[in-house]
């Protein structure tokens, strides 16, 4: 369905620029940060669902850092007598079943879903890489240990696995954090180990290893930059999905606990309302969704730019890649 | 194709192996003693020591787990802390309400999902593929307890036509299951439509740039025959696979909506679980699940190796 919008973005980055392709190997190494990102970022500004995607980002994170000061009333100011009112100058998003204003409620609750987000994501990169590195580098028994664990937690329904490991920790922000990152763990495992695989086998790889270099150099230098784009790509699409799971173990009220507000608790807390005040369930739900959009626009659009033939979550389940 | 199954079938047992692991060390993460926890405020001696018992938790933890695998082999998954009823036959209680609801959203998917798919791929680049495009993009974005809460919302609170929750058996009153059944899983169903809707064209654009569909243009067959006759019967083929994987999922991952929509399914006895802090339940459901969504990904993938001879060969 992706259509390549540039240069093969999956020549070795190594072949390209760094020094086994000259016959030196240590060269000038080439970094996640640096060829990948920047192709990746000059093609999204030509696509214009990715930049709307971006300029909501941008926003969403300025809210998440701010979002305490932009509030118009504290999140936690209970009025009674003010309860349940429509969208007015006063309260543009209206107010709850406990006099609180929604809008100062809904911007502060950003920092939640995107802390989660890129914390439990991050938590996934960092061991779905490392046990993608092992065991595509080293194979042999270590591959089928950990990729069979990989497997295993493949099993399980993602939000059912969430729940489970969140209701054993104890509710809360990081037992979420966590819980996510290890459902989505082993999207990264697999997609690293498949490219891992294949890098291994190019000849810049085997001139490093043939000249001596150590295993820990060879996959900084050469294998990790060379794997980058897939894992930028899962990186970005992780995050819509680990939003999305955060709102609904806080619709359950296993996330962030109250009175500290977050999207999906909101969601919950209103729903018995939500016929008589329908602004209790449109806005925060409008900003899950807003936010999650704005994930997957910028995603698929790094995907088609950087590696088009990426596996969804989907696909990726039934590869057993 | 009989190495396929017999290699297929020993990775799922593998596999399933692991997941009756992690489901028993569950319990084992919970801080503090479980009992003690489920128990609560109502602790006495006598009912902690028989709970303890019952649960095997005197044992040592191998023997523990040991006992564990062997009891869910015969089908016993334990016995829930707080009503005293055997796992299993609770689960299976709750499994006819979540195949029904998953089973109607993922074919109201397939309504919205396969038209939209298929006519998007054969006029791609037309005003209906940019609408299927951006209907897909919008559906795997949106929180499906979302679109319940906007469903509640339009349909019980301004419009009166549903019922805003609830849950009647298929079994004893087919139009009221059918009003209460719509809102949850149209909620579902989007998200679904969305996922297929994506998947039938890119694999029907797939299809379409074959070969043989070329040669039986140029032999002079009317579009609709080339579509009907030689681009679905083989783009259908991973499709069948991934509405399949759609309901495994879907099995095990409408706990949210069965909350919101009080469904008496699977998913709501899983949250019931939780709340309670049952972990007999808790472990029996997820384990339950886990095993069921292995069970219909080894059906998915012998049925794909069936209609795709290719598959069993790599």
């Amino acid at each position: 369905m992706s259509v390549r919008k540039n240069a093969p973005a999956n020549a070795p980055a190594s072949s390209r620029e760094d020094a086994p392709a000259s016959g030196r190997e240590g060269g000038p190494a080439s970094g996640p940060g640096d060829g990948t990102l920047r192709r990746a970022l000059a093609a999204l500004r030509y696509d214009p669902p990715a930049v709307v995607g971006a300029v909501v980002l941008a926003l969403l994170l300025v809210v998440g850092v701010a979002g305490r000061w932009l509030a118009p009333d504290g999140v936690n100011d209970v009025d009674v007598e003010g309860m349940l009112r429509p969208p007015s100058a006063d309260h543009p998003f209206g107010t709850d079943e406990l006099g609180r204003d929604v809008l100062s409620r809904v911007l502060v609750a950003a920092r939640v879903s995107l802390q989660v987000g890129l914390v439990s994501v991050g938590i996934a990169l960092l061991v779905g890489v490392t046990v993608g590195l092992l065991a595509g580098w080293y194979r042999g028994w270590v591959d089928n240990v950990l990729m069979r664990g990989m497997d295993v937690l493949f099993a399980f329904p993602v939000l059912l696995l969430a729940v489970a490991i969140v209701a054993v920790l104890g509710p809360g922000l990081l037992t979420a954090m966590v819980a996510i990152g290890v459902v989505y763990t082993p999207i990264f495992a697999r997609v690293t180990r498949a490219g891992v695989l294949s890098v291994r086998e190019q000849v810049f790889v085997r001139a490093a290893v043939s000249i001596g270099a150590s295993d820990a150099r060879i996959i900084r230098r050469h294998v990790l930059p060379n794997i980058a784009a897939p894992l930028i790509v899962q990186t970005s699409l992780s995050l819509a999905f680990a939003i999305l799971s955060e709102a609904a173990l806080s619709f359950l009220g296993l996330g962030i606990q109250p009175p500290d507000p977050a999207w999906g608790r909101m969601l919950y807390d209103g729903r018995g309302f939500v016929t008589e005040a329908w602004w209790l369930g449109v806005f925060p739900g409008a900003a899950i969704f807003l936010t999650v959009l704005a994930f997957n626009l910028v995603g698929d659009a790094l995907r088609d730019v950087l590696d088009p033939r990426q596996l969804t979550v989907d696909e990726a389940r039934r590869s057993g890649a | 194709m009989a190495r396929f199954v017999l290699r297929r079938l020993l990775q799922s047992v593998i596999v399933l192996l692991g997941v009756t692991l992690v489901v028993f060390l569950l319990l084992q993460l919970v801080p503090g003693d479980p009992v003690r926890v489920a128990l609560g405020t109502r602790f006495d001696q006598q009912t902690y020591d028989a709970l303890r018992a019952r649960a095997g938790l005197d044992q040592p933890l191998i023997t523990q787990y040991l006992s564990y695998v062997g009891q869910a082999l015969t089908g016993d998954l334990g016995v829930s802390f707080r009503s005293g009823q055997p796992v299993t036959t609770t689960v299976l209680q709750r499994l006819p309400a979540t195949l029904s609801l998953a089973v109607t959203a993922v074919l109201l998917a397939l309504l919205v999902a396969f038209p939209l798919g298929v006519l998007s791929a054969v006029r791609s680049g037309s005003a209906l593929d940019h609408v299927a495009r951006v209907f897909s993009q919008i559906g795997v974005s949106v929180p499906d307890f979302w679109m319940g809460i906007m469903g509640i919302l339009l349909f019980a609170g301004v419009l009166g036509w549903l019922p805003p929750s609830g849950y009647v058996a298929l079994t004893e009153d087919p139009a009221g299951w059918a009003s209460h059944v719509l809102l949850p899983a149209a909620a579902v169903g989007l998200v679904t439509a969305s996922i297929l809707t994506r998947f039938i064209r890119s694999s029907v654009l797939e299809v379409l740039s074959e070969d043989y569909v070329r040669t039986a243009e140029a032999k002079g067959l009317r579009p609709r025959i080339v579509v009907l006759r030689h681009v679905l019967r083989n783009a259908l083929i991973p499709v069948v696979t991934v509405v399949a994987v759609q309901l495994a999922s879907l099995v095990g991952g409408v706990i949210v909506i069965e909350v919101l929509f009080a469904w008496p399914g699977v998913g709501r006895l899983t949250y019931d679980a939780v709340q309670a802090r049952d972990y007999p339940v808790l472990q029996g459901a997820v384990l339950f699940v886990a095993a069921l969504f292995l069970l219909m990904n080894l059906l998915v993938d012998i049925l794909y190796a069936r209609l795709d001879p290719r598959i069993g060969v790599r």
